[in-house]
């Protein structure tokens, strides 16, 4: 699968960078990611220096979004809280992928009462709206980083169990499959080597646009007080924190809500352009044409 | 049960097999009543339009579909009723090669794993080198160059593909090969490429064959025997030269007249016998002779009286009540047997 594989990440990748949009997420991403590295190595001063002397200082050269009510250095926190929310975004997500992706893998190639009883489970979940099934399970997990990565994997869960179940609904149906069984291959293998290579591309689109949500999700999390405990910090949680002096000193609520804002800006542009690249039509008219031509 | 009325010669029978598909519309009778020896080293031309059940009876020799009823023998043992597990050894023992290549080669694996597939499964091979060479000696065996194996599906042509679904059907080495209309969606000059390169393999390596078609004239120069299917039945069988000398069911004569002759002359006095309407549901077969329905020589016996596989000559069976005699009346009535 490499070689196709790589002419198909190959041609994707090329169109990807003719879309201003997607560069323009690109480009974004890069930079948080730069962040949440080497955040602490950036932040001009540490993010738990406390100076009274310099308390709700308003954006300047020596701090240029500002300082809190404790005089720390808003973008220090603001460059170190990257860390927590793509740490938060990649385990969160790669819970629901790796849950999502397996059950509906089951559910869609054995059909029958097994994929009931899944999709059934999953629109259980589905149903209720995601804050709320979060801030439920975090609930009852008590509040922290870990168990508001875990509630945002499992709401996140059903729509990966979806997209997998859709597509390998369309893949099973296939000759190949038919062809792959022929062989004595066992279902495992199937599922490993024919069915999941064939659905990467709708997986991988909802993958980025699930990022975008989960980071926003664990911002709502950290703003309620159920996620990333002070004084660590996160962007929900400074957002909430500067929430009561809106009036007084804009820059504590601005400068997270704004790193919100891209972050989930940007995996949405990424997440919107990779889904025009690898929609499975596209490839097959173009692939269609090359056999063709 | 194992084996008992296997004849050594034979690398698969079916025994009465019948293949039933609950739909919403009612049961269809894909398969129903099909008795047939594969011989080791021959090749059983199996030929009827599509509907009639010829595919679904090359599945069930896999196990690809559950029989309802009857047997599926391989290799002199009953594997009608073999647990998942034991099938993966059936499946190494008979192969499959499909009708369309490009979709039965996965577009994500190249021309070498899709090959190598077989031996991953069972294992039959040691060493990550030692796949690479029989895949080489396989690609050799089909005529394809050797550094193919790296390339994907989409960049071969359709002929290039169907050898290497004949390659990845060969990796088991196994006892029996189904070539489910190989040549069907294939350009004319390459279908007599792949019809080559099929004999000449099965000399060869003594290779046997299934060899499914939805005309007589692909089977004709490649069987040893020839089964018609019509509806879920073996309406005639034997030799290519009694099927093609002395037809006796009428459905086969009608096969038989819509081959074309190479030869100007004799194709414009030969006599077409055109079939009226469609095949009937399987889910609701006719009553009596399946074919009545559609049969130029329709009696009123055809109605009542469902004919079962006579022998009408040595190795030569038909299953008609009018066998011979009716395919002599066609022939002799044009009229009656052409329809607009």
């Amino acid at each position: 699968m490499s070689g196709n594989g790589d002419s198909t990440s190959r041609r994707a990748l090329v169109a990807l960078g003719r879309d201003p949009l997607a560069v323009t997420g690109g480009v974004v991403l890069v930079l948080l990611v730069v962040a949440g590295l080497a955040g602490s190595w950036l932040a001009p001063a540490g993010i738990n220096e406390v100076d009274v002397d310099r308390m709700l200082q308003s954006p300047s050269w020596a701090h240029p979004f500002g300082t809190d009510e404790l005089g720390r250095d808003v973008l220090s926190r603001v460059l170190v809280a990257a860390r927590v929310s793509l740490q938060v975004g990649a385990v969160s997500v790669g819970i629901a992928l790796l849950a999502g992706v397996t059950l509906g893998l089951f559910a869609g190639y054995y059909q029958g009462w097994l994929d009931n009883v899944l999709m059934r489970c999953m629109d259980v979940l589905f149903a209720f709206p995601v804050l709320l099934l979060a801030v439920a399970i975090v609930a009852v997990l008590g509040p922290g980083l870990s168990t508001a990565m875990v509630a945002i994997g499992v709401v996140y869960t059903p729509i990966f169990a979806r997209v997998t179940r859709a597509g390998v609904l369309s893949v099973r149906e296939q000759v190949f499959v038919r062809a792959a069984v022929a062989t004595g291959a066992s279902d495992l293998r199937i599922m490993r080597r024919h069915v999941l290579p064939n659905i990467a591309a709708p997986l991988i689109v909802q993958t980025s646009l699930s990022l975008a949500f989960a980071i926003l999700s664990e911002a709502a999390l950290s703003f309620l007080g159920l996620g990333v405990q002070p004084p660590e910090p996160a962007w929900g949680r400074m957002l909430y924190d500067g929430r009561g002096f809106v009036t007084d000193a804009w820059w504590l609520g601005f400068f997270p809500g704004a790193a919100i804002f891209l972050t989930v800006l940007a995996f949405n542009l990424v997440g919107d352009a990779l889904r025009d690249v690898l929609d499975p039509r596209q490839l097959t008219v173009s692939e269609a044409r090359r056999n063709a031509g | 049960m194992t084996g008992e009325s296997v004849a050594t010669d034979a690398v698969a029978e079916l025994t009465d097999l019948a293949v039933w598909f609950p739909t919403p519309a009612g049961v269809v009778h894909a398969v129903d009543g099909v008795s047939l020896t594969v011989r080791r080293g021959e090749t059983l031309g199996l030929v009827g339009e599509s509907g009639s059940g010829k595919s679904t009876t090359g599945l069930a020799l896999l196990r690809l579909v559950e029989p309802t009823a009857g047997t599926v023998q391989v290799a002199g043992q009953d594997v009608t009723r073999w647990s998942r597990r034991r099938l993966r050894r059936l499946r190494r023992r008979v192969a499959m090669v499909f009708q369309d290549p490009q979709a039965s080669l996965d577009p994500r694996h190249t021309v070498g794993a899709s090959i190598a597939e077989p031996l991953a499964v069972h294992r039959l091979a040691a060493s990550g080198a030692a796949r690479r060479d029989r895949v080489a000696e396989l690609l050799d065996l089909v005529g394809l160059r050797r550094d193919l194996a790296e390339r994907h599906p989409h960049e071969l042509s359709g002929g290039q593909r169907q050898r290497v679904g004949i390659a990845r059907a060969l990796a088991g080495e196994p006892d029996l090969i189904v070539l489910d209309e190989p040549i069907a969606s294939l350009d004319l000059s390459v279908q007599a490429q792949i019809m080559n390169l099929l004999r000449g393999l099965q000399r060869e390596l003594g290779l046997t064959y299934l060899f499914i078609a939805h005309d007589l004239a692909a089977v004709e120069h490649m069987s040893d025997q020839v089964a018609v299917m019509y509806l879920g039945r073996i309406v005639e069988s034997g030799t290519p030269a009694q099927i093609w000398r002395e037809p006796a069911h009428p459905y086969t004569a009608a096969l038989l007249s819509a081959v074309p002759v190479a030869d100007p002359p004799v194709q414009r006095g030969r006599q077409r016998i055109i079939l009226a309407g469609d095949v009937p549901s399987p889910i609701d077969p006719p009553t009596g002779c399946r074919f009545r329905t559609r049969c130029p020589q329709a009696r009123p016996d055809c109605a009542q009286t469902d004919p079962v596989l006579v022998e009408i000559g040595s190795g030569h069976q038909a299953a008609c009540l009018f066998a011979g005699e009716a395919v002599r009346a066609m022939r002799a009535q044009p009229v009656n047997a052409s329809s607009p």
